[in-house]
Order: C-alpha cells, then sequence, then structure tokens
C-alpha cells in the first residue's frame, strides 16, 4: 500500500484564484427558475431528468405485459408497441442518463469539488438546460401527433424509419429528430462550461491529479459527448432532410407498398456509421461518470484511498478513446466484409483490459477496507457486480462468431440493460444517497434505503438473467408476440409472464425511494456537516448545504489528493483536502507533526 | 507546468506534489473564453468533418450528378475573405488601442458578411431556377446542405459581432472590447477555413 502522506510540506501560497464575477439573483424567478448556479441547473436537470425517465419506465410496462400475457391486453396493438420500445430506449439512454449524469451530477459537483464559485460560463450553462427542457417537451409531443410517436427502434434506421408502415413514420419520426438535435444542441452548451472548468477554473492546488475520479469521469464522457454527438447530429439532419424535402441521403430506391418511392441511390449502411460512431461512444458517456462517482463512493465508504488513482485515470482515458474505434461491433449482421469485422471485434475485446483494471482496483480498494455497508456503499458494490456480469457477456457479442447467432434475441436486450441499463442506475442510486445530505442537509431514512437497495438489486437480477436465458432458446427482440414457433418451448412463455411481475413489483418498489426522498426532505434527521467524513472539498464549504457562491470569503486550498484516509499518524480515519499541514490533528495533538 | 507534468504527478507521494500546481487555476494560460471558443471550434470542426465524410461516401453511388458552382460562389468567397481581413483589422486596431480602426473593422466586417449572406441566397435562387433541387440530385442536396449549415454558423457569429459592435458605440476603450473583437475574428477565420475546404471539395468534385 502506498504511503499517505499526512500532508505535504509544500505550502500553498496564500494568493487566491482571481475570484470571479459572480452573478447574483436579483429574483425569485432569477434564483430558481432562470437560475444561472450551477446547482440550481443541476436540480432541474435532475428533476427533469426523472420525470421523463418514469415516462419510460411506464413504457416498459406495458412492454412487459404484452410480453409476459400476449392475449390479455388488448388495448396494446402491435404498433405502439414499437413505439414503446423506441421512446423507452431514446428516453432511458439519452434523455435520462446521459442528462443526469453530465447535466445533473456534472453541474452540481464538478464546481463544489474543484473548488470554484460555479462554472465558467453561467448564462450558457443555464441556457443549455432550457434547450434540453424544449428537447424533453418535442419528445413529449410527438406522442401527441397524429400517427403517435416513432416506431422505428431507438436507432432509428432507415430506411423503414421514415417509410410508410411504421409506425410514427409521418409526424413522429421528425419530432424525434428534431428533438434530438435540440438535446445536441443544449448538450453543446453544457458540455463548453463541463470542460472548461476543470480545465481553468481549479482552486490553488487542486492539480488535475488531486480531482476526485468523480471529475475525472464526467470530464472524459464530457470530451466523448462533444465528439461523439455530432455524428447524431449529422445523421439526424440528414434523415429530416430526406423525410421533409425528399433528398436522397440515406434513402435507397425502394417500392412500398406496392408503390415506387421517389428515392434513389442513398446508402442506409451510412446512416448506421454515423448513428453508432455516435452509439457506442453514448455506452461509455454513462459508464464513465458512473465509474468516476463508484471510486468515489467505494472510497469513502470503505475508508480507504482508492487503489492506482493514476491507473485509474488513465483506464479512463484509454476507454474513451478505445470507444471511437469500436462502432461496428453493432453491426456484425449488417454485411461487413470479414476483415472488418475482425477489426472491430479485436478493438472490442481490448477495452476489456482498461475496463477490467478499474475492477480489480475497486476490489482491491475494498480489500481489507474498514467497509461500511451504507445504501451508497450497497449500490456501489451491485454496481461492480452488475458490471462485470454485463461486460462479460459484452465479451460474448463482441466476438463475431457468436454475436451472429445471438443478434437481435433477447441476449443482446439483456446484455445491454445489465451493463447500460441496472448498472448506470445503481450508481445514480448510489450516488444520489451519498450526496443527499449535501444536497438538502438532512438525511435520508436508512431502513428505507436498504429496502429499497434490496428489491432493485435482487429484482433487477431476478428480471434480467432469465431473459439471457430467452435469448439462447433464440427468442427475438422486438417482437410483439411469439404466437406458435417451433423452437421456442411452452416453458419460454411461462418464463416471460414471471419475469413481467418481477418487472412490475421492482418498477413499483421505485415508490420506496421516492417517499423517502420527499420525506427526508423535511422530516430527515439533520445531517450536520460533512456526515461521511469524507475529504472531497464539496464537503467542505463554509455554508452547508454550500450556498450561492459555493464556499465563503476565500476559495478552499488544496494541500493533497481526495483519497487520504486511514493515514499512520493523523487522529482522525480522514484529513479532508483542504486541512492546512500545521493544522492536521496527529495522535500526540493538534499540529504536532513535524508537517 | 505542462499538461504532461499534471498528469505524471503522484499525489499520493510524500514530497512528490510539492510546488505542483500551486499558482492554481488553468492548464492554459489563456483566458476562459478563449478556450471555451477553442472547445467549440473543435466540435464544429468535428461537425463538419462527418459532414464531407458523408458527402465522400455519398458520392460514389452512380446516381451522382456534380452540380455546377455559379460564378456568383467566387464572389460570395471573396466577400467572406474581405469580412474576415476586415475583422482581422480591428483585431489589430484593438492590439493597438485605436478605437477607430476596431470600429471601422468591426463595421466593414459585419458589411461584407451580410453581403456575403445575401450572396448565397442570391446563388440559391439562380439554381433553383435553373432546375437544381434539392430532391433531384444528392449532389444539389449536399450543396443546399453545406451551404446552409455555414449560414447558419455564421449567422451565430453575427449575433457575437452584433454584441461586440453595440459595446463599441457604447464608447467602451479598446481594451474592453478587445478579448470579444479577438474571439470573433478567431470565429471568423475559422468559418472562412471551413468555407474554403467546402467550396474547394464542391469545385473538385
Amino acid at each position: 500500500m502506498a504511503y499517505v502522506a499526512p500532508g505535504e510540506t509544500s505550502l500553498v501560497p496564500p494568493a487566491e484564484v482571481a475570484e470571479v464575477d459572480l452573478y447574483h439573483a436579483k429574483s425569485w424567478i432569477t434564483k430558481y427558475v432562470f437560475s444561472q448556479d450551477a446547482k440550481v441547473i443541476a436540480i432541474q436537470y435532475a428533476f427533469t431528468a426523472i420525470a421523463i425517465g418514469l415516462v419510460a419506465l411506464v413504457l416498459s410496462w406495458l412492454m412487459r405485459l404484452q410480453l409476459g400475457f400476449p392475449d390479455t391486453f388488448s388495448i396494446i396493438e402491435p404498433s405502439q408497441y414499437y413505439q414503446f420500445i423506441t421512446m423507452h430506449g431514446m428516453i432511458m439512454v439519452i434523455y435520462l442518463l446521459t442528462a443526469l449524469f453530465l447535466g445533473g451530477f456534472g453541474n452540481y459537483l464538478i464546481p463544489l469539488m474543484v473548488g470554484a464559485r460555479d462554472m465558467v460560463f453561467p448564462f450558457v450553462n443555464m441556457v443549455s438546460y432550457w434547450v434540453y427542457l424544449l428537447a424533453v417537451l418535442v419528445l413529449i409531443a410527438s406522442f401527441f401527433v397524429p400517427g403517435g410517436p416513432t416506431g422505428a427502434g431507438w436507432t432509428l434506421y432507415p430506411p423503414q424509419s421514415i417509410t410508410a408502415g411504421t409506425p410514427g413514420s409521418e409526424g413522429g419520426i421528425v419530432l424525434m429528430l428534431v428533438s434530438l438535435a435540440l438535446f445536441i444542441v443544449g448538450f453543446t452548451m453544457g458540455g463548453l462550461n463541463y470542460v472548461v472548468t476543470v480545465l481553468q477554473a481549479r482552486t490553488r492546488g487542486m492539480s488535475l491529479m488531486r480531482m476526485p475520479l468523480t471529475v475525472w469521469g464526467i470530464f472524459i464522457a464530457t470530451i466523448l459527448a462533444l465528439l461523439a454527438f455530432p455524428a447524431l447530429f449529422v445523421g439526424a439532419v440528414m434523415m429530416t432532410l430526406d423525410k421533409l424535402l425528399g433528398t436522397s441521403f440515406f434513402m435507397p430506391a425502394m417500392i412500398s407498398l406496392g408503390e415506387q418511392l421517389e428515392y434513389d441511390g442513398g446508402n442506409p449502411l451510412l446512416f448506421q456509421h454515423l448513428f453508432w460512431f455516435f452509439g457506442h461512444p453514448e455506452v461509455y458517456i454513462v459508464a464513465l461518470p458512473a465509474f468516476g462517482i463508484v471510486s468515489d463512493l467505494i472510497s469513502v465508504h470503505a475508508r480507504r484511498n482508492i487503489f492506482g488513482y493514476r491507473m485509474m485515470v488513465w483506464a479512463l482515458v484509454a476507454i474513451g478513446a478505445l470507444s471511437f474505434i469500436v462502432w461496428a461491433h453493432h453491426m456484425y449482421v449488417s454485411g461487413m466484409n470479414p476483415w472488418f469485422g475482425f477489426f472491430f471485434a479485436t478493438t472490442t475485446l481490448i477495452i476489456a483490459i482498461p475496463t477490467a483494471l478499474k475492477v480489480y482496483n475497486w476490489t482491491l480498494t475494498l480489500w481489507k477496507g474498514n467497509i461500511q455497508l451504507t445504501v451508497p456503499m450497497l449500490f456501489a458494490i451491485g454496481f461492480i457486480v452488475t458490471f462485470l456480469n454485463g461486460g462479460i457477456t459484452g465479451l460474448f457479442l463482441g466476438n463475431v462468431v457468436v454475436d451472429v447467432p445471438l443478434s437481435d434475441t433477447m441476449f443482446v436486450v439483456a446484455h445491454f440493460h445489465m451493463v447500460m441499463g441496472v448498472a448506470p442506475l445503481m450508481v445514480i442510486f448510489g450516488a444520489i444517497y451519498h450526496w443527499y445530505p449535501l444536497i438538502t442537509g438532512r438525511m435520508y431514512d436508512e431502513a428505507l434505503g436498504q429496502i429499497h437497495f434490496w428489491v432493485t438489486f435482487v429484482g433487477a437480477y431476478t428480471i434480467f438473467l432469465p431473459i439471457h436465458y430467452l435469448g439462447f432458446l433464440g427468442v427475438p427482440r422486438r417482437y410483439f408476440e411469439m404466437g406458435d414457433t417451433s423452437f421456442i418451448p411452452e416453458s419460454a412463455a411461462t418464463l416471460n409472464a414471471f419475469v413481467t411481475v418481477v418487472a412490475l413489483i421492482v418498477g413499483f418498489a421505485q415508490l420506496v425511494f421516492f417517499y423517502n426522498m420527499a420525506r427526508s426532505y423535511t422530516k430527515g434527521k439533520i445531517a450536520g456537516r460533512n456526515p461521511w467524513k469524507a475529504n472531497s472539498l464539496e464537503w467542505q464549504t463554509e455554508e452547508f448545504p454550500p450556498g450561492h457562491g459555493n464556499f465563503g470569503a476565500t476559495l478552499p486550498l488544496v494541500y493533497r489528493w481526495p483519497y487520504s484516509y486511514g493515514v499512520p499518524g493523523v487522529a482522525e480515519d480522514y484529513l479532508p483536502q483542504n486541512v492546512p499541514p500545521d493544522e492536521v490533528v496527529t495522535d500526540e495533538g493538534p499540529g504536532a507533526s513535524g508537517a | 507546468m505542462g499538461f504532461l507534468a499534471h498528469l505524471t504527478e503522484k499525489p499520493w507521494l510524500e514530497g512528490e506534489s510539492q510546488g505542483v500546481d500551486t499558482d492554481g487555476g488553468g492548464i492554459f494560460s489563456l483566458p476562459t473564453p478563449q478556450i471555451g471558443l477553442r472547445v467549440f471550434l473543435i466540435v464544429a470542426t468535428v461537425l463538419f468533418t462527418l459532414f464531407i465524410v458523408a458527402y465522400t461516401d455519398r458520392m460514389v453511388v452512380a446516381d451522382w450528378r456534380p452540380m455546377p458552382e455559379p460564378w456568383l460562389l467566387w464572389v460570395n468567397t471573396a466577400l467572406l475573405i474581405a469580412s474576415s481581413v476586415a475583422l482581422h483589422g480591428a483585431w489589430v486596431g484593438a492590439d493597438r488601442g485605436r478605437i477607430d480602426d476596431v470600429r471601422a473593422g468591426l463595421y466593414a466586417a459585419g458589411v461584407f458578411a451580410f453581403a456575403f449572406l445575401a450572396g448565397q441566397i442570391l446563388a440559391w435562387q439562380q439554381l433553383v431556377a435553373m432546375g437544381y433541387f434539392a430532391a433531384s440530385n444528392p449532389a444539389n442536396a449536399f450543396f443546399y446542405l453545406f451551404t446552409a449549415l455555414h449560414a447558419l454558423h455564421l449567422l451565430g457569429g453575427l449575433v457575437a459581432w452584433g454584441r461586440t459592435t453595440a459595446k463599441v458605440r457604447r464608447g467602451l476603450a479598446p481594451g474592453q472590447v478587445h478579448l470579444s473583437v479577438e474571439l470573433c475574428a478567431i470565429y471568423w477565420h475559422f468559418l472562412l477555413v471551413v468555407w474554403l475546404v467546402l467550396f474547394g471539395l464542391l469545385l473538385l468534385t
């Protein structure tokens, strides 16, 4: 184990980082509605994302009802089923996970953790949220246009996505594409803030390598998003033109419903490349903030310095870079040159190296740690296990020969729900529980939190493990109903009914979480300062919970990394980043060390 | 300290981080808005690059009919160059503290930029009059897409230009508008390069 110094002898000069001209709200509206305070913007992002996420949750129940009890619910039409699939996927991936991790946690934590008063461009940051809200509203509007929302699948592949016969191929798809374009514009504004704040607005002593891994994860993920979202933007713009102006960027010559369409020569595969050039980094746009947050949760709640900090940073960078050269593993069955598939299978499997490295380091951080099984810690451990499971099935699917038979089966559905659905949600829950005292000043109810964790964790496995098995049986994804299919045994239907029942239970169990959050906001125990005894700066603010401007009269000075837990010779088992070396309380008394 | 020195720091070792980053703040010595603009330019470069990749992918299909470039585009190119040069003049003026140069440069740049946009619309009209519709061939569609996208970026730039010009009109000193003028000029040069690349691509194919 690396020896953690009680305090470096270097004295940080007392001069201050130049104070940012803080924006001061003049009225209730500019303080809470059109606010330029990153913390308020974060809450706005989080509430919007969770609200639209609940819509997607309800859509998944409707799908599960149809799959579990195929002949029971006459209100669910096949075309609606496709619309539910599409909207569920799109909302969860982009409007919930991306917005919550970057817009929510990014906005709240980056300025606080790096010791800044706010984001560097607060006005742009505010506009970012309102454009995001507009994107969400346009998305919701698509439920109410004639023909309903698009049912093209979340990948929106042309030509079918804009061809008559696909649900929502008139208004729905256009609103979907417009909403995506708006989301990307809004995100770019936010993303500029996150990147530049990390690069330029850190407080004195907060070198890059003293940043908490949460900030590193969000920082790298934002870079990925800034570089990957333009590909989706290009695809969305060109498909909108194909739909509205009749251009043929993606649309080949084709006969639809007995009629020769006007389109000619377009390349649908081009859209697939553009989509996945965005779509694969998107997986890591969601995963990297989760990696970062989980590292901090584990370190704090195991009272142990993170194992291999620098390795963890480089692994984030390596995963981010590699994620740009693996996209075509989503397209093995699109008829590609075998060498092309070989290349992408290789790069895909290489990503397992930095990812496994992170899993080892988390495990080694836990090793001999003073593990506190708090709710955030449970969710963090739940994440590691789930990400490992989902990652391993990803290795199956990354191989062309294994992917081809499993492609478009429920196995793929189970894989990406484990790795990209359940795993990041575990981190979101863990992070909300962990930072709840910071945001509200009160503690959540521990017992309700434990119930929420166990039902969610066990429930998620009860739902998705059987779906892996259904995939092995050959049950295809995106099918409204199976009818009589000779190679699928009847027991598959029983299993599907079981999964549906569990999914409903787990879904409703989330009410425990919402009740806990709402009740604790007024009735919860007062948390007191720094209830987790954490080292990072967000817990060391003068005002608690942090107020406008984050820190008091002067910005904190940083003397060490955020992982000084259990330092030999220091009286407490933690040592915040901003405690000057000569004020460290040692076993012998205050300031007695030579430091 | 350099970027690499940042990344090779060992924060867990005693003494290792002595003197590291004690000056605090940014990795880059440029003002923060400068960094913001550069990050945005990277994103915009990725965007235009992907459009160009799509263009080269689509043009190999047999139905591609190259479209003629109206001579007006040459005039527009000249206007955009003039706009960039004028804004550069304003930047140099701000450097030297001559507010008259700044004002003249900004006005000229605005006039040339609006003229460029008007010229682009005229070019569209000429092409439509000749029967080159967006839907009739992908080459036409890409032409309209590229020009529209570039014009939208320029319109966004003109918002910043308008705010800067307003500052000058309010009588701010050259030192107070220096950063705004500089940011506008950098963005203008970027859009000029983008246009030259797109125009070159259209001419060559």
